[in-house]
């Protein structure tokens, strides 16, 4: 079974700062990580591999420094690495990211499954995932909390609701995202760290995946960011102090003044 | 502080601090209260390659050294001695298959042990012999192509828990100190049993019980080295180990340190930190002054161990003694460094100071590292003259 492993490399913050002129995020002094929701990616990956065999690729688009990502999967055990790095691919929304991405993914070549996280945590759109599926016309699955089975061409996994949870079956190839429920993600391996040592990543361009570069970058993202801001705060609440016995006396009193009980 | 680490050292020391601070800080309280085995743990440490760090890279290990095997013992003995221990057992089982077993008993225990697959403990002490080995009565006697064991080992860490055991019998007592052989037993051995799971100080998370030997028949093949050489085994499988008893000691000091200062900085009292009253800086300063001392000796027998040195007993004693002195000082002052909440279950170095106890007991009280290090000078003094 080939899987490729989508890993995006983010601020290690919750609380990203925005630059009020270019509306893009600070990333000055703040380190990077993996999305937290690409290691489950990829302990997932992993662990398919472990049952099935095969070979697990981590693909990341982004600056030359996303290397570093890439050899933290390596070090978790992932057996290759593509790094999509090219500044045609600059300045990109998550239209032009799934692009490029799935020319990626189409220059890998042969594959069973893709796995990505179901959001990043800087970004926040959960947008990648569905678009690159789409754009490599292979079925999308959301929010996976389980994969039940893999068998010949098919796959059973269990999709995480607001309540309780849908079982799908889907052919292969196939993209699904996953969530935190689905696993524990390892610690790498030393074996696996000494190989992230002395791994040389090298870049492919956006011609060496046959990228139509309009459609790329700045120049190929529908979506233009025309301001950040803060949700202002929601008025109209009110505290109430006192008792735990007063406080739901007061509760009632407003409910049925309301006629809502 | 630089150590003069190499760069697959710091590697080591950054990889095991990953497990400790995401596997093991999370869960320590819990196991502690409840005795509980610390199983998840041992296996992300296998699937990390930690558990064959030291072992030969052609019985499938790291072939890593001493002091890269004590960097991990240490980084997880900061955050709790009990799943420490039960790692480091592992390896004290280990040597004397390491050390003296034939290539076929390398081949077939070692690849399994390298991976975590199967545990190890080491099974000398028992009732009647606890600093004094020679007082060991659990007997093997030959009949035609196997041994039969008999008797009682006491205090055996991953009892239980581990799959492969070496012991040490008397296999001709008429002999006295050339009488004893060492073993490898294996769980599910009929005639091997395993008595109560001991309720203990500290170290709460490891497995301590008594080998339950019934007329136990095992294969030949099982002796390690030859008859007669088992009290040589023991001790230089002791000597091997002992300094890792140190760098327990050195991260369990490092951690108590750690978790007080972070405590102390934010504690008012009289209207400041309590870290502005120079009684307590010049406690911590004691503290991290010892700690570092006893680093210098663990890391200094591990070197002697790793440049090939014959004779590294003295300064093995001298790291073991010392750094294990020095945890329970320090974890007992850490306690006092945060007063009252040093004391309580809610923070970490009241099961630290428990912990720290046992580093003076296990693997040679810390009278009987004094009189190791103390008869070698003697020794050595008579040579000169
Ligand atoms: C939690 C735990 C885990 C253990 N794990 C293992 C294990 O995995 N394998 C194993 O084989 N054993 C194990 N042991 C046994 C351990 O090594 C012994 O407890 C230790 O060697 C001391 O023996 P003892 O407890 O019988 O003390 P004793 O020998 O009875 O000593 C009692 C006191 O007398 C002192 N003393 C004794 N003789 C002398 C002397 N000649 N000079 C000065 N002082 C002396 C000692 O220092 C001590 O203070 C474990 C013990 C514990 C508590
Ligand atoms: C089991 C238990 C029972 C208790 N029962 C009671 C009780 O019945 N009634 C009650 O009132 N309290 C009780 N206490 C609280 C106890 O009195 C305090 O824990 C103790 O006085 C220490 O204060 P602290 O914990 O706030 O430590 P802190 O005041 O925070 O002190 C921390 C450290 O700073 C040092 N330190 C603090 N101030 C100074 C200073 N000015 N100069 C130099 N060093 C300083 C201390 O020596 C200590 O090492 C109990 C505590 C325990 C553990």
């Amino acid at each position: 079974m080939n899987i490729i492993v989508l890993v995006k490399q983010v601020p290690d913050t919750s609380e990203v700062k925005i630059n009020r002129e270019t509306n893009t995020l600070i990333r000055d002094g703040v380190p990077s990580i993996i999305n937290p929701f690409d290691m489950f990616a990829i302990e997932e990956a992993l662990r398919l591999r472990e049952k099935h065999g095969g070979k697990v690729t981590a693909l990341t688009m982004g600056p030359p420094q996303a290397a570093e990502a890439l050899k933290e999967a390596v070090s978790l055990g992932v057996d290759d690495v593509v790094l999509l790095s090219d500044r045609a691919f600059a300045g990109a929304d998550t239209w032009a990211t799934s692009y490029a991405l799935s020319m990626g993914i189409r220059k890998i070549g042969q594959y069973d499954l893709v796995i990505a996280g179901k959001q990043a945590i800087d970004g926040d759109t959960a947008q990648v995932g569905p678009e690159t599926a789409d754009m490599l016309g292979i079925p999308f699955i959301a929010y996976i909390r389980k994969i039940e089975k893999v068998e010949n061409d098919t796959m059973v996994v269990e999709r995480m609701m607001d309540e309780g949870y849908d079982v799908v079956e889907t052919s292969l190839p196939c993209l699904i995202t996953v969530v935190k429920e689905i696993n524990q993600p390892r610690v790498p391996s030393l074996k696996g760290k000494m190989k992230a040592k002395s791994l040389k990543v090298t870049a492919w361009s956006a011609k060496d995946v046959n990228a139509d570069e309009n459609k790329l970058g700045l120049k190929g993202s529908p979506t233009q960011v025309v301001r950040i801001f803060p949700p202002a705060p929601r008025g109209g609440r009110e505290m109430l102090s006192g008792s735990v016995a007063d406080q739901v006396a007061a509760v009632a009193k407003k409910l049925k003044e309301q006629s809502l009980i | 502080m630089d150590y003069l680490l190499t760069e697959e050292q710091l590697m080591i020391r950054d990889l095991a601090r990953q497990i400790a601070v995401e596997k093991i800080v999370p869960v320590r309280a819990e196991l502690d209260e409840h005795n509980k085995f610390p199983t998840d743990i041992m296996k992300a440490m296998a699937q990390a390659d930690l558990m064959g760090l030291y072992i030969p890279e052609e019985y499938g290990g790291m072939g890593r050294g001493t002091l890269d095997f004590y960097i991990a013992i240490e980084e997880i003995s900061k955050a709790c001695l009990g799943v420490s221990t039960t790692y480091a057992a592992n390896a004290l089982g280990t040597y004397p298959i390491l050390l003296f077993g034939s290539d076929e008993q390398k081949k077939k225990y070692l690849p399994d042990i390298a991976a975590g697959k199967k545990l190890v403990a080491f099974g000398l002490t028992e009732a009647n012999a606890g600093s004094d080995a020679s007082g060991i009565q659990t007997t093997a006697k030959l009949e035609g192509n196997e041994y039969v064991v008999n008797g009682t080992k006491q205090w055996i860490t991953n009892g239980g828990e581990a799959d492969i055991y070496t012991i040490i019998a008397i296999t001709d007592k008429s002999r006295g100190p050339r009488g004893a052989s060492a073993f490898v037993v294996e769980k599910g051995t009929p005639g091997f049993t395993f008595g109560k799971k001991e309720n203990k100080m500290g170290i709460r998370s490891s497995s301590t019980t008594e080998l339950i030997f019934n007329n136990c028949r095992i294969p030949k093949e099982n002796l390690i080295a030859k008859q007669g050489m088992g009290f040589i085994v023991a001790m230089k499988t002791l000597d091997s180990s002992r300094a890792g008893v140190g760098s327990q000691g050195v991260g369990v000091a490092q951690g108590a340190i750690d978790e007080c200062i972070k405590f102390a900085k934010g504690r008012v009292q009289f209207g400041q930190p309590v870290t502005s009253f120079q009684a307590v800086q010049h406690m911590l300063a004691d503290m991290q002054t010892m700690t570092e001392a006893a680093r210098s000796l663990v890391y200094n027998a591990a070197r002697m161990i790793d440049s090939g040195a014959k004779d590294f007993s003295r300064a093995s004693a001298m790291a073991k003694l010392f750094a294990t002195d020095t945890a329970m000082k320090v974890t007992t002052d850490a306690v006092q460094v945060m007063g009252g909440s040093g004391y309580m279950k809610e923070y970490p170095v009241e099961k630290m100071m428990r912990d720290a106890k046992i580093l003076q007991i296990y693997e040679g009280t810390n009278q009987i590292q004094r009189t190791v290090i103390g008869l070698d000078m003697v020794k050595e003094a008579t040579r000169q003259k």
